[in-house]
């Protein structure tokens, strides 16, 4: 770790302001970011600490939708009562990640900028990483690829976004409040994480110096058909190798609209647009989870060591609808 | 006597853990401390061309960059070799690179946080060379080394190609297990403080005295000059039985900065260069007649070593021994691989052979169309197969017997994919334990203390396992006092010498010479008082004389009574102490072969869509000899077996094979088990005495709990599946339906 100025600024001007120099860091929960500090793959000058900030609230917006603070812990969001009642879904996929001891420390604006797991990406050891390196490789498409991308993934890079939260937020359609030196604005998370391209360094639409102030999630129809289902290697505190969200608005036995968003496939959490259209108007008793479940995988790519992905997703795709049709 | 021995004692040394007063490596300091942080290679092979350490020199704080370039220059003994204690090291002698990861510098500093950015800053040019990373392409250039840690690289006896040519039921099969890397709680740690030319070293090791012979050996200097001291250590497994290079360096640098230094290891450099398991191809033939009983057995291990140090994981000792065969040839190969040297860990050998031989067991018994546990019955042995010798003790029998009956296995279905449960596959498997009995000479002191409580000193360790609480429990028996008022040290290279906590051998070499040391104080204090007139003892036959709870009694006549305290008191009030050793006999050692044994039997759920595989219960039964604490026993026990499970399911430490480096050198991305994991485990023991093996009766139990375990569990997911998976860890691919 370098060593590193720490700044606890007043209020939230000060903050953005104090992290306009190039070299400087927010911090909140620190979970990844410090490993990353650790190991010297991240060398922030100065850290800002935002976490004192009072931008952990949660609470419910004028149109019946959430706002949920970016400083907000992981464990405080999953246990929240309107969000269990109205987004179980959240709830789910946040249970579903690290460990009781991260989430209790990790918060929301963290979460959804937690960085790539690729081993050749947290270990400066490796020379060849394009997204710690720009330009200097890809070590992970001919090497260790078991846990890597099958969609969406470029000669550049072929890491996958790790977090489960964010999942639960594309179904869930939520939109980012963010804050910068140029003042306020808001971003849907479909338009925040980035596919690699030829950017891989970049992992999100988020400008340099901006904070995630909250997240506003509209009113939910997936509150009574809602499933975030989970594929690892070992029952807990493990990244998913595959995980899928599903959503699912059901009334008088139709499925009148659902959205799947799926894990560990892809540089960011991955929408599944065409097979969460095709959900509309389609008989909840009858429903084909399977031809979703292939369709969700379209223009799936395998590598060496993650062929297995592929059909491993369709059935976590089809279980997941199996399992959200059944909630009630 | 013997009232406090087996019993569920909690250790005695609980509450000083978990109130965090137990001092562990880390925890000591020292006067004008200095931290050190390793730096290692990014390379695989080749030389250090320059260091460039003109920016981690420059930063505040910084004492010392020691590289190849500037570190002190030690005898040419130093770079020997001799496991456990002493092992080829990395010490900066010269610019040559042997593996990614090896140590290349050690940097010293005010504080850890600038000793860790001062080793970032650290730069080094190389001249790479290509490094031999391809285990299977260099399988090809196999060779037999010199010798196992227990026995000869082959062994074999009878014709084994005939027999396999006569078998009517055979089968060749090949199978895997993939390198593993030690991961205790605790992370190696050194501390190394300098007074003139004595060095004394707060470690966290296995063995002190094997610590401070290395030491002495790589820096030239007499053992007596050296002091290791390790009273806790947070888990060890193996790769603390021996001194790896961060112990060497810390000490090197010490001198050098002429203040004590600190080197921790941190959680990414336990990936390398203190040891691992390494990954072993193992080929397996059995023949069987149509009963089932064996008439060959084939086992051929190969297994990767580094470049400069040969270490063999003995996968295929347990072949030689555990069931009766006329024709059996078993071999070791090693390649060379630009890897660091493997080591001990766990159940070296037993865990990886038990994998291979008890899953073909399993694999003969389906070709067979029999029962897996009656092939194990038809093939039982009573004598070492080779050399014919008795074994001491073995109650495997009764262990499969006991064991079946608590899993229920005369209800499982033989058939693979019979068993369900809602949407899952049920399966059900099981193997063989084993792992030898091994002891070697210890010595312990035992002092009665005139306020009648008792010191126990023994330079032996407890790496978690309960040895200081089973010190007691022996020592209170054998003496003859509550065990509250019993002190025991442990873990001090000056204390009686005894032997490397590794090889399960430490409850079954030191107990021996602390209950020798303890009978001879007893029998001190007794002679004391029946010679004393003042006794109330006075004249009594030594052998008349009963000593309980801190007294001294009459057998015969309980009134006539004293406490020991009162004895030494009239005496002067002096401590009455005695040293003894204790050790196997030659002529013991001649006669039988010395084993433990166990039946594991493990069912699984299979979620195939899923590829998810869970085990719901294991169920095992030992033959261990005599337990000492029914507690911390089982506690090994269980221990062992989680760990099997991991070794079944999770444990692999992944090399990339272009750059040689680990690539999952965390605990989030090397995956052992978590609670969630864990179902039900069933543990019991025979507890017979073994008192052929020592007086007291014990063999060690550290390691035989994860011998078996993988074979149990790959065998339920053959049961469960059909799906036979010889390449371990199994993992979603291997079960996973499209």
């Amino acid at each position: 770790m370098f060593a590193f100025d720490y700044l606890r600024p007043a209020s939230l001007d000060a903050a953005i302001a104090a992290a306009a120099s190039s070299d400087a860091c927010f911090i909140g929960g620190g979970t990844n970011l410090l490993d990353l500090m650790k190991s010297g793959v991240a060398r922030p000058a100065r850290l800002v600490d935002v976490n004192h900030l009072e931008l952990d609230r949660i609470e419910r917006l004028p149109d019946g939708g959430l706002r949920i603070g970016a400083a907000a812990r992981n464990s405080d969001v999953a246990d929240h009562q309107l969000v269990r009642t109205n987004y179980p879904l959240l709830s789910q996929a946040l249970l579903a990640g690290a460990s009781p001891q991260l989430r209790n420390m990790a918060t929301v604006g963290g979460n959804l900028l937690q960085r790539t797991r690729c081993d050749y990406f947290v270990d400066p050891g490796f020379r060849q990483c394009n997204k710690r390196d720009p330009g200097s490789g890809c070590a992970a498409r001919s090497g260790l690829n078991r846990m890597h991308a099958v969609l969406g993934a470029s000669i550049h890079c072929v890491a996958v976004n790790p977090s489960d939260m964010n999942l639960a937020l594309v179904v869930l359609g939520a939109s980012l409040n963010v804050r910068g030196a140029d003042g306020a604005r808001s971003i849907p998370i479909d338009q925040f994480h980035r596919l690699p391209g030829d950017h891989p360094e970049q992992d999100t639409t988020l400008r340099r110096g901006e904070l995630i102030v909250s997240v506003d999630l509209p009113p939910s129809a997936y509150a009574r058909h809602c499933h975030y289902l989970k594929v690892r290697d070992r029952a807990s505190f493990a990244f998913a190798l595959v995980s899928v969200a599903v959503g699912l608005d059901v009334a008088a036995g139709t499925i009148r609209s659902g959205r799947i968003a799926l894990g560990g496939v892809a540089h960011k959490p991955w929408y599944a647009q065409r097979a969460s259209e095709a959900l509309s108007g389609k008989s909840a008793a009858s429903l084909d989870g399977v031809a979703i479940a292939a369709q969700a995988l379209e223009g799936a790519q395998p590598l060496a060591q993650n062929a297995y992905k592929i059909p491993l997703a369709r059935n976590a795709v089809s279980r997941a609808l199996k399992h959200a049709l059944e909630t009630a | 006597m013997n009232t406090l021995v087996g019993q569920p004692l909690t250790r005695i040394d609980g509450i000083a853990k978990v109130t965090g007063t137990a001092q562990y490596a880390t925890d000591f300091d020292a006067p004008r401390i200095a931290h050190a942080v390793l730096v290692q290679s990014s390379i695989a092979k080749g030389e250090i061309a320059a260091v460039r350490s003109e920016h981690a020199r420059a930063l505040p704080g910084v004492l010392l960059v020691m590289s190849h370039a500037n570190a002190p220059k030690l005898p040419a003994a130093a770079l020997g070799s001799n496991p456990p204690g002493e092992r080829a090291l990395s010490l900066l002698q010269n610019p040559a690179v042997r593996y990614n990861g090896e140590p290349v510098a050690v940097v010293v500093a005010e504080s850890l946080e600038q000793a860790r950015q001062a080793a970032l800053l650290l730069e080094f040019d190389y001249r790479e060379d290509t490094p031999a990373l391809d285990f299977t392409a260099a399988l090809t250039s196999a060779y037999k080394p010199e010798s196992l840690t227990h026995g000869g690289p082959d062994a074999a006896w009878g014709d084994v190609d005939a027999a396999l040519a006569a078998a009517s039921k055979k089968i060749s099969v090949t199978m895997t297990t993939p390198m593993e890397s030690h991961n205790p709680m605790e992370p190696h740690a050194t501390l190394a403080s300098w007074d003139g030319d004595r060095l004394t070293v707060h470690d966290s090791t296995q063995g002190v005295s094997g610590c401070r012979k290395a030491l002495a050996k790589k820096l030239g200097m007499a053992p007596e000059k050296i002091r290791v001291i390790s009273p806790y250590i947070g888990g060890g497994f193996g790769c603390k039985g021996s001194a790896w290079s961060h112990v060497v360096l810390a000490a090197m640098a010490a001198r050098e900065v002429r203040r004590p230094v600190r080197l921790a290891l941190e959680r990414t450099q336990m990936f390398g260069p203190v040891g691992y398991r390494p990954r072993t191809q193992q080929r397996i033939a059995l023949g069987a007649d149509a009963t089932g009983k064996l008439l060959a057995i084939r086992h051929d291990v190969i297994s990767p070593t580094s470049t400069f140090e040969d270490w063999s994981e003995a996968s295929a000792l347990l072949t030689r021994m555990l069931y009766a065969c006329a024709n059996v040839s078993t071999t070791h190969r090693l390649v060379k691989l630009n890897l660091g040297t493997p080591t001990f860990m766990r159940a070296p050998g037993e865990s990886t052979g038990s994998f291979a031989l008890e899953t073909a067991m399993d694999e003969l018994a389906y070709e067979l169309r029999m029962d897996p546990l009656e092939l194990r019955r038809r093939n039982y042995t009573e004598r070492e197969p080779e050399s014919g010798k008795k074994f001491s003790g073995k109650s495997l029998r009764e262990c499969y017997r006991r064991a079946a009956e608590r899993f229920g296995w005369s209800r499982r279905k033989p058939a693979p994919r019979s068993m369900r449960d809602g949407g899952k596959l049920i399966g059900q498997g099981m193997a063989t334990a084993t792992y030898p009995a091994n002891r070697q000479p210890a010595n312990a002191l035992v002092r009665l203390q005139p306020d009648g409580s008792v010191l126990v000193q023994c330079g032996t360790q407890d790496i978690g396992t309960g040895t200081y609480t089973i010190i007691a429990q022996v020592a209170a028996d054998s003496l003859g006092v509550a065990a509250r008022r019993i002190k025991v040290e442990l873990g001090d290279s000056d204390l009686p010498e005894a032997p490397v906590s590794g090889g399960s051998m430490t409850a079954a070499s030191v107990t021996p010479a602390v209950r020798e040391a303890a009978v001879q104080v007893r029998a001190k204090v007794i002679g004391m008082a029946i010679s004393d007139p003042a006794s109330p003892l006075h004249g009594i036959d030594a052998g008349e004389v009963d000593s309980a709870d801190g007294w001294l009694r009459a057998r015969s006549d309980a009134v006539r009574r004293e406490p020991h305290a009162a004895i030494l008191a009239r005496a002067g009030g002096q401590p009455v102490e005695a040293r003894a050793g204790a050790k196997l006999d030659d002529e013991t050692r001649k006669q039988y072969s010395m084993h433990s044994f166990g039946a594991v039997f493990a069912e699984v759920d299979v979620d195939e869509a899923l590829g998810q595989i869970r085990v719901r219960r294991v169920v095992a039964t030992y033959d261990v000899g005599r337990i000492l604490n029914a507690k911390t026993a089982r506690s090994q026990l269980i221990g062992g077996i989680v760990w099997g499970i991991g070794m079944a399911l999770l444990e692999h430490t992944l090399v990339d094979e272009e750059s040689g480096r680990v690539a999952n050198a965390n605990l989030a991305q090397y995956h052992v088990p978590v609670s969630a994991d864990i179902a039900d485990i069933d543990v019991t023991f025979i507890d017979e005495s073994d008192d052929i093996f020592n007086p007291v009766g014990a063999r060690g139990i550290g390691e035989i709990g994860i011998t078996g375990v993988a074979a149990a569990i790959a065998n339920a997911v053959f049961h469960a599946t059909g799906k036979r998976i010889r390449d371990l860890p199994i993992t979603v691919e291997n079960v996973l339906t499209a």
